[in-house]
């Protein structure tokens, strides 16, 4: 029996499959739908979900769930590494006691992420963390369910990495048995093991041997992994090396030029199958990889080719863009172009004018950017934070000067404001605030710092599908929770000058930000008003 | 609910060698384009097909450009349509039409919802009909689709069902009505099921 699922819901698919008993997210483009479907079923299906206030702490409930010798997932994008990696590099040395699967979305051409463009790949590297690259939902769901099967067998938490192109991307998949039983949530253990779980030296050195020792052990696994496949029986002496989406577009290119190649298709980038890549390339004059991003896997089979294979030409950025996600035609030019084959590129579309992205009308946002427009004086500088107010850098507004990671709309604010006799005006979501802001506002009251930081209270986290947050009273399961008030936590944090105003209030917001501009100290303005998608979705449910 | 819940299409035989049908879908952020997605692949896996579709969640969704990718056939591997690949551009707004240009060669059809939904610095609605006239060299089909479903349904939101039904029925995507219709009765919730089945009939009344 198949069914059409997009690649994050085949992750869950395959989770469930798995037996998952615990399940943890920070929202983020392109992983979302793994933490909304979770929200939705996870109560029916016997598994603990939550939204968590970021990714390390999302993680670190995770690596408590797994200690606690439950099998869990936990689900980000790209940049929610960064912010977890703290706790993920110490946690590939003490292992997974209940297999964990780490689910993280790239998105090559950032079609919706700003701040980089990310190739997560780089973690193998830094953590040590076998990393799986499924390259569409059919292998979505296979791969989660192999994760957990290689994480079970070596203790090792497993890196599922996806892109843009394969958690967004609609396939018949086949469904398979639930694991768990309905509504029975699993109770875990907490077993006391000093030596396994606390990381201090002179242990963690041992752990980092036996991590490295795990590692190789992985590597023997994935050698005889059917999952790193070669494609077709071509003797031919041109091959291509791939993985991940890539792959797909390697097949559809093959087909359109007619050529029958040999294809390396690898599930595992780390540990690489090395003796596989060196029986693959052994034989062959030239090769292509087909990555998207950096190309860690050429720099990887350049090393293996001085082995196996000296005098092989090796082929891959120098065709294929380290920027941009790739398609078929330009996997195709570049395989055209090994295999001594013309290839014309097709045309690009009429240049007509850019339609961006916009505030919904009737956005609480706007409310808010319309006062600071008139209200702040000539010169000052605005710090932007990730959240849709991030459309304020675009026109009719322009009020964005800088824009980085989460939370950092207050800590950049306030080196500069620090540093500057300019005037500092922070934007920051509520999401955003309890994810990363709070250690930034409390640094700017420890510092004698005062920038302006208006927090816009939207009451949910709009971004990425009105996900639900600490300050909203409701779990991610659903469940009843206390509210927590974010002018409580400002108010705990030393902030004097604080005032909670509905952005709707126009004058008593422009006033309000023309007299906190002046002030000595941090300012903090809560403009609460409700999204007005979000205010309708409710009132939908309560129809 | 649980994800098993759902109901399961019956397996159908595999057309051999079929040539893989390429369907771009244009529009502005909010207009539906990933249920017409949805419903397209539904009634694809319902005739038997491959189907990979790609979409694009998301701040950038918001108001601004979209375009979703459907591909169905007996062999498919990417999700993307190729430029100069598509066999169908089905536009919900006109100048998202000229977008995904790049997407189509001489015999692409384009099925373009007569609407024009302004924003900064575009280009004037006459401007950009002209364009359309201009570069489009194959079938084209600019329908009012929008105005019509307001007109008759008061619902102006179900136009790209209504344009849906518009491409079956003229025989622009290769697949049944019945598949269609399935299709919309798996993916549409129940609630808003009727005035979707009454846009897609429309088409077929207004031919």
């Amino acid at each position: 029996m198949k069914k059409i699922l997009l690649g994050n819901e085949a992750i869950v698919q395959g989770a469930l499959e798995a037996g998952v008993q615990f399940v943890s997210t920070y929202p983020g483009t392109p992983s979302s739908e793994i933490g909304n479907v979770f929200s939705k079923i996870a109560k029916d299906n016997g598994v603990y979900f939550e939204f968590s206030t970021n990714e390390k702490v999302a993680l670190e409930a995770a690596i408590g769930a797994s200690f606690s010798g439950l099998k869990s997932l936990v689900a980000m994008k790209d940049f929610g590494l960064n912010v977890c990696s703290d706790s993920l590099i110490p946690f590939c040395y003490t292992g997974a006691k209940g297999p964990t699967v780490i689910v993280a979305g790239d998105d090559p051409s950032c079609w919706s992420s700003a701040q980089s463009e990310q190739n997560s790949r780089a973690f193998a590297y830094l953590a040590h963390i076998p990393i799986l690259e499924p390259s569409d939902p059919a292998e979505a769901k296979e791969f989660t369910k192999l994760a957990f099967d290689v994480s079970d067998r070596f203790d090792l938490p497993i890196m599922l990495r996806t892109t843009t192109r394969v958690a967004h991307q609609r396939m018949p998949v086949e469904m398979g048995q639930m694991a768990n039983g309905k509504n029975q949530m699993a109770v875990g253990e907490f077993i006391k093991d000093k030596k396994r779980f606390v990381t201090l030296p002179p242990r963690v050195l041992e752990m980092k041997a036996e991590l490295l020792e795990k590692i190789e052990e992985v590597r023997n696994f994935t050698e005889k992994s059917k999952e790193n496949k070669i494609i077709g029986k071509s003797k031919a002496k041109i091959g291509i090396i791939t993985s991940g989406v890539s792959y797909l577009y390697v097949m559809e290119a093959l087909k359109e030029l007619k050529l029958d190649l040999p294809v390396l298709k690898l599930a595992f980038f780390y540990p690489l199958p090395e003796e596989r890549i060196k029986g693959f390339i052994k034989n062959l004059k030239k090769v292509l990889i087909v990555e998207e991003l950096e190309g860690f896997l050429e720099k990887e089979i350049n090393v293996l080719a001085r082995e196996a294979n000296p005098k092989l030409q090796i082929n891959g950025k120098n065709l294929l863009s380290e920027i941009g996600e790739l398609n078929q035609i330009k996997v195709a030019f570049a395989i055209a172009h090994v295999a001594g084959k013309g290839y014309k590129i097709p045309k690009a579309s009429p240049d007509i004018p850019k339609r961006f992205p916009r505030f919904c009308p009737g956005c609480p946002h706007t409310f808010v950017f319309n006062a600071v427009k008139k209200a702040a004086p000539e010169g000052t500088v605005f710090g932007g934070d990730i959240g849709c107010y991030m459309l304020a850098g675009m026109p009719a507004y322009n009020l964005q000067d800088y824009l980085f990671s989460m939370g950092s709309s207050i800590g950049i604010g306030h080196g500069i404001k620090k540093m500057t006799g300019q005037k500092v005006i922070a934007f920051i979501g509520d999401s955003t605030f309890f994810h990363a802001g709070i250690p930034a506002l409390i640094n700017t009251v420890f510092n004698k710092s005062n920038p302006l930081i208006i927090i816009s209270d939207n009451r949910t986290t709009a971004m990425t599908g009105h996900q639900t947050n600490p300050g909203l009273g409701r779990t991610g399961m659903g469940e009843i929770t206390p509210e927590i008030k974010i002018e409580d936590i400002v108010a705990a944090c030393g902030v004097k000058n604080l005032k909670v105003i509905d952005p709707i209030n126009q004058q008593e917001l422009e006033s309000t930000i023309q007299d906190f501009l002046n002030k000595d100290e941090v300012s903090v303005i809560v403009a609460r008003r409700i999204c007005i998608i979000a205010a309708k979705k409710n009132a939908k449910e309560n129809e | 609910m649980s994800l098993a819940e759902f109901v399961l299409l019956p397996p159908k035989k595999m057309p051999k060698k079929m040539n893989n049908f390429n369907m771009v879908i244009a529009g502005v952020g909010g207009q539906g384009l990933i249920t017409i997605t949805q419903i397209i692949a539904e009634a694809a896996q319902a005739e038997g097909y491959e189907i990979r579709t790609s979409e694009l969640h998301g701040l950038s969704q918001r108001g601004g450009s979209v375009e979703t990718h459907v591909r169905f056939g007996g062999e498919v591997y990417s999700p993307l349509v190729g430029l100069g690949e598509a066999d169908l551009v089905l536009s919900l707004e006109m100048q998202e039409a000229l977008k995904v240009f790049s997407y189509s060669s001489k015999n692409t059809v384009f099925l373009v919802n007569k609407k024009y939904i302004p924003f900064e610095n575009n280009l004037p609605e006459a401007e950009v009909e002209k364009k359309i006239n201009e570069l489009v060299k194959g079938e084209k089909h600019l329908i009012a689709a929008s105005e019509i479903c307001q007109k008759e349904l008061n619902a102006e939101v179900v136009s790209g069902i209504y344009l849906l039904g518009y491409a079956v029925f003229n025989k622009l995507i290769p697949l049944k009505p019945e598949s269609m219709l399935k299709g919309i009765s798996e993916i549409v919730p129940q609630k808003y099921l009727e005035l979707n089945k009454k846009a897609f009939e429309l088409a077929k009344k207004n031919g």
